[in-house]
């Protein structure tokens, strides 16, 4: 039986609230929208409505029995965007409340190894995102960035952003999933932009920098040639740290 | 090109020989302003050669008035000269910083008229950054041999890290390319600064409030294979030293030709020993993380390292005694003593076997190098072998499997540049 939910966390969180309420067999999740021919294959087919209270409850479910950082893994995962991730998680999750609450130590089994794997691509992707991310100081003083994260890591780096830069107005903005985070000193906001303020942060068009900003771009491009030491010379290790991907948004891998 | 590019160009060019790039260990907390230092450390990119750059690195001048035939620095050194005004440094620092460039700044300089001179100009910028910018992002701070212990004192408590670099491996290697400099005036002040840090420690526990001093603790560098020490005696002084005076790192940096008149150096445009140093490093990780004891990996007997197999490897084909080792079975620290297997491989495998016992497919799967662990450990449906395959067969089949790769990385320091 199919379950089609909203493609959100709690939606997800919904479905595992449902199967217990229900005990259907054989689940199976369904994103709206996601495969048109898929959906409603079967009348027995549900529709999942996102209820809040219902997700929180799950959620709190599994905090009581993993702690509450590892219950935060599920959501890690489910950033991932990953259709087989959320199928693991999803039975990972309905075993942990039906007892087997250290299945997660199985490194045995396929669905454990792969929640695991992909936790750790996840976690990977928001290491990168704190270390890649280039702000560019605009003439107002908002110092701003463009990403496009390989999974939806921006909820996992708000903390670490505004804690470090408590003092200065910023704007970190997703491109492939097109909403960003502003912090104005006191608080991170959630921000969708019109198109024409897209264009104009991906394009520097409208929005003018600070007059200095160029200076140090070109200064960290002539660090970032000076501190190369020619003799080791290993692009093979230089791609696998930095693969080309990134470099579209990297100040220093600019020419 | 601008004044300050081309100072920035000159002073980062003199740095890079200092391989230390770790931002981590420190857990300065940020007070609403600027900064924080990150436990973990972020490499913010990476060199074309693969190294990190996780810091602003830089010196304050390359002015010097010693003559260390290893060091571009040098008196008798024919380099353009430069030198950062104190607020030239704060400016870069807060700029790269606030972009998200770095994670902090390391701090370093040749000695201009003497060593306190030299510390108390760096003091300045250090002090600046803290109290004047408020910033609390990552320091590092390279200490001037001979400076007066009152300066290292008060630097102690505004930076994260502080090192002192050895140099050369022994003094008698570093008499032969620097001698003005000796290990001693090494030694006293990474003894100075550790004891220091314990008495902040200790008072910590009875006053609250106490100040940070030196938090992400001491490191050093030894420049390897440009004087003849063994890998035994580089490896003997790097443990000394971390119990001595209970360094977080230790460094060990390939030597880079840059000297064309010292005959005893090695020749510019030879390779520097990159797979050497790789292995240094690894002997390094072994002995602080996997409860190796040093004779174990070198000794009198076997004083330098294999170039064409990991220290872990060539310890386990000396002594196949210890193996098989039965992964459901044996305990963690013998599991990690299996070439090829990781710490966290380790764990996974001890965490999972309770769930029943593990065979290869299983194994295989949890991150493992399963062509060299394969012929030290025994699964669940590992076929039972009577006797034991001679370790010099397993050595070869390892190097066959892994051909391209172990041949590749070994030639690498076998051919010269031409
Ligand atoms: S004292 Fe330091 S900077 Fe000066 S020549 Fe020696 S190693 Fe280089």
């Amino acid at each position: 039986m199919q379950y089609i939910f909203d493609g959100t966390y709690n939606g997800f969180l919904c479905c595992v609230f449902e199967y217990f309420e229900y005990k259907d067999s054989n689940v199976q999740l369904q994103v709206e929208g996601d495969d048109a021919t898929q959906t409603f294959l079967f009348d027995s087919d549900k529709s999942i409505i996102t209820d809040l209270v219902k997700a929180k409850r799950v959620q709190t479910g599994l905090q009581k029995h993993l702690g509450k950082s590892i219950a935060m893994d599920f959501f890690r995962v489910f950033l991932s965007e990953d259709r087989k991730a959320w199928a693991a998680s999803f039975n990972i999750i309905c075993q942990i409340f039906s007892g087997k609450t250290n299945i997660l130590g199985n490194y045995g089994s396929e669905e454990v190894l792969y929640f695991k794997q992909t936790l750790k691509k996840v976690s990977r992707e928001r290491h990168r995102m704190k270390a890649f991310i280039r702000f560019s100081r605009s003439s107002d003083g908002m110092f701003f960035a463009v990403i496009e994260p390989d999974f939806n890591v921006l909820p996992l780096i708000t903390t670490f952003f505004k804690n470090r830069y408590a003092d200065q107005k910023w704007l970190i903005y997703d491109v492939k999933r097109k909403y960003g985070l502003l912090y104005d000193k006191e608080n991170v906001m959630e921000v969708k932009l019109s198109p024409e303020e897209k264009h104009a942060l991906t394009t520097d068009t409208v929005i003018t920098l600070d007059e200095k900003d160029e200076h140090f771009q070109n200064l960290w491009k002539r660090y970032y040639q000076s501190t190369n030491i020619e003799a080791r010379r290993n692009m093979k290790l230089h791609l696998q740290y930095v693969p080309k991907r990134y470099w579209k948004y990297l100040v220093e891998k600019q020419v | 090109m601008e004044r300050i590019e081309e100072k920035l160009k000159i002073l980062a060019d003199a740095a890079k020989y200092d391989v230390s790039c770790s931002s981590s260990g420190s857990k300065r907390k940020n007070t609403g302003r600027i900064g924080d230092a990150s436990a973990s450390g972020i490499c913010h990119t990476y060199t074309e050669d693969g190294r990190c750059v996780s810091l602003l690195k830089i010196l304050l001048t390359n002015h010097c008035i010693y003559d260390c035939a290893f060091c571009v620095s040098r008196r008798s050194n024919d380099v353009k000269r430069a030198a950062f005004t104190v607020e030239e440094v704060v400016e870069l620092t807060m700029n790269f910083y606030r972009r998200n460039y770095i994670e902090g700044l390391f701090l370093s300089s040749g000695i201009f008229k003497n060593a306190d001179f030299t510390m108390e100009r760096l003091m300045r910028i250090v002090k600046k950054l803290r109290l004047e910018e408020k910033y609390n992002g990552y320091i590092h701070l390279k200490t001037i041999p001979g400076a007066s212990e009152e300066l290292i004192k008060e630097a102690g408590l505004y930076v994260d890290r502080m090192s002192i670099n050895l140099e050369m491996p022994t003094e008698v290697g570093l008499k032969m390319v620097a001698p003005e400099k000796d290990h001693e005036s090494v030694k006293k002040p990474l003894a100075f600064v550790q004891n220091q840090i314990q008495e902040y420690k200790a008072e910590s526990k009875l006053i609250k409030h106490t100040p940070q001093f030196v938090p992400a603790g001491q490191s050093t560098q030894m420049v390897i294979g440009a004087t003849p020490e063994t890998d035994l005696e580089i490896m003997n002084v790097a443990k000394t030293f971390y119990n001595d005076f209970k360094l977080k790192r230790v460094y060990y940096s390939g030597y880079i030709p840059i000297n064309t008149e010292n005959s005893l150096l090695p020749q510019v445009g030879s390779r520097p020993p990159l797979v050497r140093e790789n292995r240094l490093y690894q002997t390094d990780w072994l002995l602080r993380f996997y409860d190796f004891n040093l004779d174990e990996i070198l000794n009198p007997k076997h004083q330098q390292l294999d170039l064409d197999i990991d220290p872990k490897l060539s310890w386990a084909l000396r002594n196949p005694q210890y193996f098989p080792i039965d992964i459901n079975t044996a305990d963690y620290k013998q599991i990690i003593r299996i070439p090829g297997v990781g710490r966290q491989s380790a764990m996974k495998i001890i965490q999972s076997r309770k769930f029943g016992r593990l065979s290869e497919y299983q194994v295989k799967k949890m991150g493992i190098a399963f062509n060299r662990a394969r012929h030290f450990m025994r699964c669940a449906d590992t076929p039972i072998i009577l006797g034991t395959p001679s370790m010099e067969y397993v050595k070869q089949t390892i190097l066959q499997r892994n051909s391209t790769k172990y041949l590749t990385t070994v030639s690498d320091t076998q051919l010269s540049l031409f």
